[in-house]
C-alpha cells in the first residue's frame, strides 16, 4: 500500500469531501494561498477557489461563530484553528453555541461543523502554542472529539467528521504532519466510537491517544524484549468512546495504563481510568494508572519541555511497576 | 449616520391597510404576550425568570414585517418580541416558557433560548452578543449557496461592548454579506445607563468598517419598517451589510425580578416613555386619524388578542411536561439540517 504523510491524508480527505458535497467549505486564518503554516491545505484553494477556502482576519471567535451560523443554515464548515491553544478564544462559540444548538432547540436545529485544530508539545513553541486541550472540549455534551494517531486515521476520521451531523473537533498532533503511514488509495471512512487494537497482548493494556499511540507501541516493544506482553489500544475518538473494547481488554489483561498528552489532572487519562475502575474493578490486579502530561505550563527550554510528556521509557517503566505489583503513589 | 424621521412615511396615503393592521396586531400581540408572561412570573407559575420586550414592539414588528419567512433572524435574551414578530404562535411560546413538551424547543430552551426554525428564527441567545457570529454565518450561507435570504441580527446596546461584534462586522463588510445588524438601543445595559458603557457613537462603530449605518426612532413602526424594507431590498442585491440603531425603551427592568430600579432610572422617565412615546398608542392614533381603523375596530382587535393570549396561557398551564426519558435526547443528532 502507498504511504502518505498525515498532512497529505488530511488534505486528501478535505478535497474528496469538498468534491462530494458542495456545501463543505474551509474557513480560517491563512488557509487559502498560504495553505496554513503547516502547509496542510496546500493546493485546495486552487481547486475550490477562495469562496470555499476562505481566508479570515485573525478573529477566532468571529469565524467560529460565523461557522456555527453557517452550519445551522445549510452548509458544512470545516473551521481551521491554527493552534489548539487558541481554543480558549472560541470557547463561547464552540461550547455555548455549537454544542448546545441541537439540544436547546429540542432537536429542531443542528450545527454540523468540523473544528480542525492541533495539539502536541516538544516543538519548542512554549506555553501558548504547545498545549493539548482536547479534555476541555470532551467535557462538553454535544461535541464529538477525534484524535487521529496516524495518516490513516487522520483521513478516515476527517471524512467521517465532515459527514457527521454534529459539531466535531479533531485534534491533529502537529509533530506528526510529516509522519508517513499506509493509506489506501480507494475511499474509506473510520466510524466514530470504534477503538483500534493496534497490538494484541495478554499481560497489560496500554491505552494511548494521538501520538501517544506510537509511544505506547514503542513501550510495548521495549516490554516485549523483557517478556511482558502488552496490548496497545487506540480509542481514535474520545467522544464517543469505545468503552466496550477498553473494558474487555482491561478484563483480559487485568492491568491498564492510560497515556495521553493532555495535562494529567482532571484529564482524559482520569476519565478512562475511572470508567475502567467502575466496570472492570473485580478483574484488575493493579490500580489503573494515569500517564498524562505534567501539570505545568509547557516550558520553552528543550531540557524542560521533553520531560513534561510521556515517553516510551516512562510508559515501560510504569508498566514494569504494575507488573511487579509495586504500589504506585502520586508524587 | 442618517437619522430617519417618520413624517415622510406618515404623509403617505394609506396604500396598504392590511399591512398596517397586521403591524398593529403584531405589536399588540407582543404586548399581550409579555403582560401574560410577567403575570406568570409574578404568580410564581413560571420557572426561572424572563426579560420583557414591552415598549420595544415597533422595533421587532417594523423589521420582521419587512422580511420573508425564509429570511433569518437571531434574537436575544429579550427575545419574545422577535419570536412573535417573525411569526410564532402563542401556544408553543407559552408552552416553552413553562418548560412544556409542546414548546418550540420541547421545553429544553425556555425563554432565553426560544427558537422557531419554521419561521427562520434561529433562536434567542442568553450570551449578550452571542448570536452575532451565528447571524453573520447565516448570511454567509445565503451568499455561498446563492440564496437571496437576508439575516437580521437583533442585539442590544449592551452587546456593542462585546468584541465579537467587531470581528463579524469586519468580515461581513469584507465579504458583502446580506446581514443587517439591528441594535436595539433601549438606553440601558442591564442595570447601567448606555452612556456609561458606550463611548462615542454607536453607529460610528459600524461606519468604521464602511458599513452604512442608520439611526431610527424605534417607537415608530412605520419608520422602522420603511427603512428596513429599503435595506433588505439592497441586501438581497448584495449591497449589504447594514447597521441600524433603533432608539427605544424597555418598560420593565432588566428582567421581571428587577422591580426596584430607581437607583438607575427614574419613574418620571419611565412615565414619559410609556405615556408619550408608546409605539402602540402612537400607531393606534395614526390608524384612527388616517381612517384605516375605527376605535371600535381597534378595541375589538385588542380584545381578540387578549383572549388568544389568555387561552394560550391556560392551554400551556395544562399541557404536559416532557417525559423524563427526554433528558438525554437531542444531545447529538442524525438530522442533516433542520433549516436546510
Amino acid at each position: 500500500m502507498r504511504e502518505i504523510t498525515l498532512s497529505q491524508a488530511v488534505n486528501e480527505a478535505l478535497a474528496e469531501e469538498m468534491r462530494r458535497d458542495e456545501t463543505v467549505f474551509i474557513i480560517g486564518e491563512d488557509v487559502a494561498e498560504a495553505g496554513t503554516p503547516f502547509k496542510v491545505l496546500s493546493g485546495l484553494v486552487e481547486e475550490f477557489g477562495t469562496e470555499r477556502v476562505v481566508d479570515t482576519p485573525i478573529s477566532e471567535p468571529g469565524f467560529m461563530g460565523l461557522a456555527v451560523g453557517a452550519a445551522m443554515t445549510g452548509t458544512r464548515p470545516v473551521v481551521d484553528l491554527m493552534f489548539g491553544d487558541f481554543i480558549y478564544l472560541i470557547m463561547d462559540q464552540l461550547c455555548n453555541q455549537a454544542a448546545k444548538t441541537h439540544y436547546m432547540s429540542g432537536g429542531k436545529m443542528s450545527a454540523p461543523l468540523v473544528l480542525r485544530t492541533n495539539m502536541g508539545a516538544t516543538r519548542r513553541s512554549a506555553a501558548q502554542h504547545s498545549q493539548s486541550l482536547h479534555a476541555l472540549v470532551a467535557h462538553i455534551p454535544g461535541l464529538k472529539v477525534a484524535m487521529p494517531s496516524s495518516a490513516y486515521e487522520a483521513k478516515g476520521l476527517m471524512k467521517t467528521a465532515i459527514r457527521d451531523n454534529n459539531p466535531v473537533v479533531i485534534f491533529e498532533d502537529k509533530l506528526m504532519y510529516n509522519d508517513k503511514a499506509p493509506v489506501p488509495e480507494e475511499e474509506f471512512l473510520i466510524p466514530f466510537g470504534e477503538a483500534n487494537i493496534k497490538r494484541s497482548g495478554a499481560d497489560i493494556t496500554l491505552i494511548g491517544t494521538s501520538s501517544m499511540v506510537q509511544v505506547c507501541e514503542a513501550a510495548a516493544e521495549i516490554l516485549a524484549r523483557e517478556g511482558i506482553d502488552a496490548e496497545v489500544i487506540d480509542p481514535r475518538t474520545i467522544v464517543p468512546l469505545d468503552e466496550e473494547t477498553l473494558i474487555a481488554s482491561a478484563k483480559k489483561t487485568s492491568r491498564v495504563i492510560v497515556v495521553d498528552e493532555g495535562h494529567q489532572n482532571y484529564g482524559i487519562t482520569g476519565e478512562i481510568a475511572g470508567r475502567i475502575n467502575e466496570k472492570a474493578f473485580y478483574h484488575l490486579d493493579a490500580p489503573v494508572l494515569r500517564l498524562g502530561a505534567m501539570d505545568v505550563p509547557v516550558p520553552f527550554s528543550p531540557a524542560l519541555e521533553d520531560i513534561t510528556v510521556p515517553t516510551p521509557e516512562s510508559v515501560a517503566e510504569n508498566a514494569r511497576k504494575l507488573m511487579s505489583g509495586e504500589m504506585i503513589h502520586a508524587a | 449616520m442618517r437619522f430617519i424621521v417618520h413624517e415622510d412615511t406618515m404623509a403617505k396615503t394609506k396604500t396598504n391597510t392590511e399591512d398596517y393592521l397586521r403591524m398593529y396586531r403584531q405589536m399588540v400581540r407582543i404586548r399581550s404576550f409579555e403582560d401574560n408572561a410577567n403575570q406568570l412570573y409574578l404568580s410564581a407559575k413560571m420557572p426561572g425568570l424572563t426579560h420583557m420586550y414591552s415598549g420595544e414592539e415597533a422595533v421587532a414588528v417594523g423589521i420582521c414585517e419587512a422580511l420573508k419567512v425564509t429570511d433569518k433572524i437571531t434574537s436575544t435574551h429579550r427575545g419574545h418580541g422577535h419570536c412573535v414578530a417573525k411569526g410564532a404562535n402563542f401556544k408553543e411560546m407559552f408552552c416553552e416558557l413553562l418548560g412544556k413538551e409542546e414548546g418550540y424547543c420541547r421545553g429544553k430552551g425556555g425563554s432565553m433560548h426560544i427558537a422557531d426554525q419554521s419561521n427562520g428564527n434561529l433562536g434567542a441567545n442568553a450570551i449578550v452578543g452571542g448570536s452575532m457570529g451565528i447571524a453573520t454565518g447565516s448570511a454567509f450561507t445565503a451568499k455561498m449557496l446563492g440564496k437571496d435570504d437576508v439575516t437580521v441580527c437583533f442585539f442590544g446596546d449592551g452587546a456593542t461592548a462585546q468584541g465579537l461584534m467587531y470581528e463579524v462586522m469586519n468580515m461581513a463588510a469584507l465579504w458583502n454579506l446580506p446581514v443587517i445588524y439591528a441594535c436595539e438601543n433601549n438606553g440601558y445595559s442591564e442595570y447601567t445607563k448606555t452612556e456609561e458603557i458606550a463611548a462615542g457613537s454607536i453607529t460610528a462603530r459600524a461606519e468604521a468598517f464602511g458599513i452604512e449605518a442608520h439611526q431610527v426612532d424605534g417607537q415608530d413602526v412605520l419608520a422602522v419598517n420603511e427603512l428596513t424594507q429599503k435595506l433588505v431590498a439592497r441586501a438581497r442585491k448584495g449591497e449589504g451589510p447594514f447597521f441600524m440603531e433603533l432608539m427605544t425603551y424597555r418598560y420593565h427592568g432588566h428582567h421581571v425580578g428587577d422591580i426596584n430600579r430607581e437607583y438607575y432610572r427614574s419613574k418620571e422617565e419611565e412615565k414619559e416613555w410609556k405615556e408619550n412615546r408608546d409605539p402602540i398608542i402612537k400607531f393606534r392614533g395614526w390608524l384612527v386619524e388616517q381612517g384605516i381603523a375605527s376605535e371600535d375596530e381597534i378595541e375589538s382587535i385588542n380584545a381578540e388578542i387578549k383572549k388568544d393570549a389568555e387561552d394560550a396561557v391556560t392551554y400551556a398551564e395544562a399541557a404536559p411536561y416532557p417525559d423524563e426519558t427526554e433528558v438525554d435526547m437531542h444531545v447529538f443528532t442524525d438530522i442533516k439540517h433542520a433549516l436546510a
